[in-house]
């Protein structure tokens, strides 16, 4: 126990908080915008040094534990706060807390065309978001995280429907709020079934039981199932993986924080924090596996139809969260949690690359960029990089963790999810590097380059980079500094971590086999070359490549019905629901009002006869009463 | 005579008295019937009196003769105010109070 290493991951935290609630009390310097924005960043980058100072000093098996109790209950604690700082949790904090600070360098200059009192509630729900996955990062027991995973559901909605003038946005926005809240209810769920089957909310205590095997086994599948619905929800599996692509609807760096560090990494990250847990149940681990594997072979499907740039994009966060699940699911989480680093860096990086095209060409359409590497040299690189570290090339970051994602998989022995994946690794290369090469090579002039599925536009919302929204002729330019230094920063540590990792092997807890390395970058540089052949040599018609899979392009056109199904279901299944409440309200519960009052009525009538109004009936009554008490009294 | 002579006969005008005030259609032969009612109770009163040996009852009767008196007289008011008002003091269609 060394509570001094707790301490800066608990400054980095409440950093963050601070940032908050001064934004968040301080109106008139929240409306001011830029000074607010300073203030966030200044927070933001001591958070970074102290996220950096206590992961340093966590590394192999030192844990620090700094808990207060919170909620007493007779005599024994019945939860607490606090933070629990060891290796995995300092390295994510250090992740979230240099995507954050970068994502609100880069929001400096991308929405420099907001007006100021906009920017300091940006910033406010910026600061506020990064609180809350930081302290789901370092939650010591399970209530904590919940209250966090909630919080980050909310800024999530929060900063999706930023631009709420926009219809699309508020939709957006409530759908990604309501279908993670589906995930929510199982996940709050399997906690308290939890909390009953082992009495503490604690993940130290939990797993103290755990490792003692004193956890009774009865039922456990049933709990950590429910627990794994919350990852679903939050981490884009199917079939809740549908809010993902429309979240797009936020500014671009909020998509970058999302995916690459806040929200969509908190499923993963939830999954190995409690793999000691889920181990104890192989059967929810290869329901896990399974599911991951799906998602990421739909999803990839789906990315290479796409239009829009942030909605490929999206699609392929889809597909990367789901290769870790499945590493996890194979029971291997450590291979998924270090995926899950690495991509948070370059997803983050393509992101905020993609932000900057978007910015230039003020339009999400691949059909009106090309030729844009001649005119923004610097973002074609760093974005290169992106897109070679997402296809796994040696050298580049996403190639060892998605190595090992495959090795993982063979060694857990899931060989269907093991070629599943290889297919979406060849697939990932392939709508990466169409991106790479409809933006940035090809001709310059709009609407000069045909994208698979181009005429079928219905798939892609037409939204112009919001706030953007003035006339088309214009420069394209590299973007401002504020802009270029993240994502130098962050395509420095892309090759950075790539390099190390090539020179410094982990020790893996698996052995792979020779030819997995071979064949992982060869998918995916058969990738690459189907998308150069297509879209930069034009030797393969892109329409003719289309009508090859005709029944699987036409289905990804319309998102393989999936959004259709839930929207007819949700209308069928609350609508039926209200329509049969409607019917038990009308007929039963009125009905039997009705029916008592009806009495009541005519009881009412028939008894009001009686009611002469004469005056002789009522003394005859009266004498015939007396009469009566009388004889009973006589004789009764 | 004996007590039980007086007490019979106050019977026997008690529900004589009643009889008519239930059967009597006239307001005035109704009221009759409540003087009648009214005066059985006088005789009882007189009877114990005297077989008891005890003035009480006999001062008892004095003043239910005198309220007998008044309620007769107010009784007749209310019946010429209703004739005044309604035009008939036949009982059966005096039923205001019908439910």
């Amino acid at each position: 126990m060394m509570a001094g290493n707790g301490t800066l991951a608990l400054a980095a935290l409440l950093l963050h908080a601070l940032a908050f609630l001064v934004l968040a009390v301080a109106a008139p310097l929240r409306r001011l915008g830029r000074p607010a924005a300073y203030v966030s960043i200044l927070c933001a980058a001591g958070s970074l040094g102290g996220a950096v100072l206590s992961w340093r000093a966590h590394t192999g098996e030192t844990i620090s534990r700094l808990v207060w109790t919170w909620l007493p209950s007779e005599g024994q604690t019945l939860a607490t706060v606090g933070v629990l700082a060891d290796a995995d949790s300092t390295v994510m904090l250090v992740l979230v807390a240099l995507v954050s600070l970068l994502v609100q360098v880069y929001s400096l200059g991308y929405l420099s065309d907001e007006p100021p009192p906009a920017l300091g509630r940006y910033y406010t729900y910026q600061s506020l978001f990064a609180f809350s996955m930081m302290g789901l990062v370092l939650a010591p027991n399970f209530l904590q995280l919940f209250m966090c995973w909630e919080l980050v559901g909310l800024c999530s909605y929060l900063l999706i429907g930023f631009w709420y003038q926009r219809p699309a946005a508020q939709r957006a926005a409530l759908k990604a709020f309501w279908i993670t809240k589906a995930g929510d209810v199982g996940f709050l769920i399997g906690i308290v079934l939890l909390w009953r089957h082992t009495g503490t909310f604690d993940l130290t205590e939990m797993r103290m039981l755990a490792d003692n095997g004193a956890l009774p086994l009865a039922g456990l599948s049933v709990m950590m199932f429910c627990v794994y619905l919350g990852a679903v929800g939050k981490s884009a599996q199917f079939p809740l993986h549908i809010w993902l692509p429309d979240a797009m609807e936020g500014p671009t760096p909020v998509s970058a924080l999302i995916h690459a560090a806040t929200m969509v990494t908190a499923g993963v990250y939830l999954l190995h924090r409690t793999s000691w847990l889920f181990a104890l149940t192989p059967d929810v681990l290869a329901i896990v596996a399974w599911v991951g594997a799906f998602t990421a072979l739909l999803s990839a499907v789906l990315a290479c139809v796409q239009n829009d740039i942030k909605r490929v994009l999206a699609y392929s966060t889809v597909s990367q969260l789901s290769y870790m699940m499945a590493a996890i699911g194979a029971g291997f989480s450590a291979a998924g949690f270090f995926h899950l680093l690495t991509h948070g860096v370059f997803k983050a990086l393509l992101f905020l690359g993609a932000g900057a095209v978007i910015h230039a060409v003020h339009s999400n359409d691949l059909a009106d960029m090309g030729g844009l590497a001649r005119r923004m040299p610097q973002t074609a690189i760093v974005f290169i990089v992106g897109a070679l570290s997402l296809a796994g090339l040696p050298l580049f970051a996403g190639f060892l963790s998605k190595e090992e994602i495959l090795g993982a998989t063979l060694a857990g022995g899931f060989m269907g999810p093991f070629l599943v994946l290889i297919v979406v690794a060849f697939l990932t290369a392939f709508y990466m590097f169409r991106v790479v090469f409809l933006a940035f090579y090809g001709a310059g002039a709009p609407a000069a380059a045909p994208a698979v599925g181009a005429g079928h536009a219905a798939v892609h919302d037409a939204h112009d980079a919001g706030a953007h929204g003035h006339a088309t002729p214009h420069r394209v330019d590299e973007p401002t500094a504020s802009m270029l230094l993240p994502l130098w920063v962050l395509a420095l540590l892309s090759v950075g971590i790539g390099v190390y990792f090539t020179f410094v092997h982990p020790e893996p807890e698996f052995t792979s086999p020779a030819w997995l390395m071979p064949l992982a970058v060869g998918s995916a540089v058969a990738g690459i070359g189907l998308a150069w052949a297509t879209y930069q040599r034009r030797a393969i018609d892109a329409a003719r490549l289309a009508a090859a899979f005709g029944p699987i392009y036409r289905g990804a056109l319309k998102r393989f019905w999936i959004d259709d199904l839930f929207e007819r279901v949700y209308l069928q299944v609350i609508l039926g629901f209200s329509r049969l409440i409607g019917w038990i309200d009308r007929y039963l519960v009125d009905g039997v009002l009705n029916v008592l009052s009806a009495w009541t009525v005519s009881a009412g009538d028939d008894m009001r006869t009686m009611q002469s109004g004469r005056a002789q009936d009522y003394v005859y009554g009266v004498a015939v009463g007396l009469l009566v008490i009388l004889l009973w009294v006589q004789f009764g | 005579m004996g007590l039980q002579a007086y007490l019979t006969l106050a019977a026997v005008v008690f529900c004589i008295g009643l009889f008519g005030v239930i059967t009597r259609r006239n307001t005035i032969g109704i009221l009759l019937g409540i003087e009648l009612m009214l005066n059985s109770v006088n005789i009882n009163l007189v009877a114990f009196a005297r077989y008891l040996g005890d003035v009480t009852g006999m001062v008892f009767a004095v003043f239910a003769i005198c309220i007998t008196v008044t309620e007769a007289a107010l009784g007749l008011a209310i019946v010429i105010l209703l004739f005044r008002i309604r035009r008939t003091v036949i009982a059966d269609q005096l039923d205001l109070l019908k439910g």
